[in-house]
């Protein structure tokens, strides 16, 4: 039976594989091959110094360290505390961290947009005024922490809900509170050690949403990585192939070693399309 | 306090379990005041300015996001993610299949990682990376002379080619645990019957994947209609979409005052995706009964 089907089968990953692996060869050649001149590895090289580079780049990261910092203080404990002592509301935190899911990126950002006018508009003369200036701050706007968060919470809370499914959160819990561990204690060297590949696969998870992420940033008028890429498409378009093929290289080895750490291939991001 | 000291004197237990209790909901209580500011408020402004004209409830905003330019890229949005998410599971289906049937660990991992890696894969870079392969100046347009044949990336097959990229690993991610759930039995029962192969397929097999199959179907179809990134870097505005609409409405390229409109197209894009969760959702469960079983 097997057997039989061997030729059809070969087919069907060769065409596979013809389409994934073109696109991605013919950058690479695109990238490589300057008109004219031959094969010239300037695109590549040229990258370092080439403006925006290093800044938009350093803003990714820190927003992405932001978010995974930021989501995993809000939803660990509140996992945790789930399983141990409020499993009457579990319901409500699994829709409500489904929700994101439910309103598209570019719906998010046009509803994040209209919050931000009513700041100037109606709050001009309160101290809230203040606080809708500081998360806008340009060299850090934390508003794209608080979207980010939002975005990334159906995947953190798909990743923390399989890890703490596999262990015993209530009896490592008690044995830690038995030999005199404190709340915190038994939290941060009983619960967490145990969930460490969760954890993982949750900041894994965010850390690629951040980098990848354009839309929000776009239409915000902040310029982290992607947007940056955009900007440099219209001018350059070798460089911007050139770094879409780097930054698609570091996103995949990130991926693969979630993928490697904690058998997470059947959770997928998949927002920035 | 008193009833407390007289329930501990009474039930040590319950009172433990009571202690317990306290940290519970209260460790719940910021993530629910978060999620409460962060989303409610931007879900609420959406709602808001779509019913809101000229400062007064009505519902204009949403007739006029239903007619002219906003109800082509309405449409639009629609055919695109139907025709590619259709494609996407038509080929994901036997490439899954493949990949299961093989019966290689070494295969079947390697897909699979691959499908998570590639259906992650999305927004700008994927964008670059098909116009430097189709585009104008594009490596394949120029040594195939694609061109002269007519060949357009910017174009809405041009979109579903590149949409296909991430949604097929999306569906094969989707279909393998379903496709692991059809037992080698039935196939042989249906065959030691007198079964043909497609018979066994068309009464079988795929009774048994359609919910899968639907489910997946409409995750692609969500997947695809939501997506704004690989539309905005490669086509700009050449193929008409409702994610493009509203980015054009925002960046206030269009009259003042189109703000509300770009908020009911949001709230026309959130009414679709809420019926794309309602119906994943209960098959997703209703296929994880199939391979619980």
């Amino acid at each position: 039976m097997a057997r039989r089907l061997t030729p059809w089968r070969w087919a069907v990953l060769g065409l596979a594989a013809l389409y994934f692996l073109v696109p991605l060869g013919a950058s690479v050649v695109f990238t490589v091959d300057v008109p004219g001149q031959g094969v010239s590895f300037d695109a590549y090289t040229k990258i370092l110094s080439t403006d925006g580079f290093v800044s938009s780049l350093l803003l990714s990261l820190e927003l992405a360290a932001a978010t995974i910092a930021a989501v995993l203080l809000l939803m660990v404990p509140a996992m945790v505390a789930l399983r141990l002592g409020a499993p009457r509301l579990r319901p409500v935190v699994e829709v409500v961290c489904s929700l994101p899911l439910v309103v598209p990126p570019i719906a998010f950002v046009a509803g994040i947009v209209t919050v931000l006018k009513w700041g100037p508009d109606h709050l001009s003369r309160t101290p809230l005024f203040e606080t809708f200036v500081a998360i806008q701050n340009p060299s850090f706007p934390v508003v794209l922490v608080l979207a980010y968060v939002v975005m990334a919470l159906p995947f953190v809370y798909r990743a923390l809900d399989a890890g703490l499914r596999a262990i015993d959160v209530r009896t490592l819990v008690e044995a830690a509170r038995s030999c005199g561990a404190s709340w915190p204690q038994a939290l941060v060297r009983a619960v967490l050690p145990n969930l460490r590949g969760a954890l993982l696969n949750a900041a894994f998870l965010t850390l690629a949403l951040v980098l990848g992420e354009f839309t929000v940033a776009q239409l915000l008028g902040y310029q982290p990585f992607a947007v940056w890429i955009y900007n440099v498409g219209g001018s350059q378009a070798q460089m911007s192939v050139a770094v879409s093929v780097l930054s698609l290289l570091v996103t995949w080895a990130l991926l693969l070693a979630l993928a490697g750490a904690g058998g997470g291939r059947n959770r997928t991001a998949n927002s920035r399309g | 306090m008193t009833a407390a000291l007289t329930r501990a004197d009474v039930a040590p237990v319950a009172s433990a379990k009571r202690r317990r209790r306290a940290p519970g909901w209260l460790a719940v209580v910021p993530l629910l005041v978060f999620v409460a500011i962060a989303f409610g408020l931007p879900a609420l402004a959406i709602v808001y300015g779509a019913f809101s004209v000229q400062g007064h409830y009505g519902t204009q905003n949403l007739t006029d996001s239903l007619q002219g330019p906003y109800l082509t890229a309405l449409l639009g949005s629609v055919k695109l993610s139907a025709t590619a998410a259709a494609l996407g599971a038509l080929l994901g289906l036997p490439l899954a299949q493949a990949v299961v049937s093989s019966r290689s660990r070494w295969l079947r991992e390697a897909v699979l990682t691959a499908s998570g890696v590639l259906a992650n894969f999305g927004g700008v870079p994927l964008a670059f990376a098909f116009v430097a392969t189709l585009g104008n100046a594009g490596v394949l347009t120029v040594h195939l002379g694609l061109k002269d044949d007519g060949w357009d990336l910017y174009s809405f097959w041009g979109l579903v080619l590149v949409y296909l990229y991430f949604l097929i690993p999306l569906m094969v991610l989707t279909i393998t645990p379903a496709l692991d759930g059809l037992r080698t039995q039935w196939r042989e029962a249906a065959l030691n019957n007198g079964a043909t192969g497609v018979q066994y397929w068309r009464h079988v097999a795929l009774p048994v994947l359609a919910p899968s199959l639907l489910g997946g179907l409409v995750l692609l179809f969500g997947s695809a209609f939501a997506a704004y990134a690989t539309a905005a870097a490669m086509v700009g505005s050449a193929v008409p979409l409702v994610t493009l609409q509203i980015a054009d409405a925002l960046s206030g390229n269009v009259l003042v005052g189109q703000e509300n409109i770009a908020l009911a197209l949001s709230l026309d894009m959130v009414l679709v995706a809420g019926v794309v969760m309602a119906v994943y959702l209960p098959l997703q469960r209703r296929s994880a009964r199939w391979l619980d079983a």
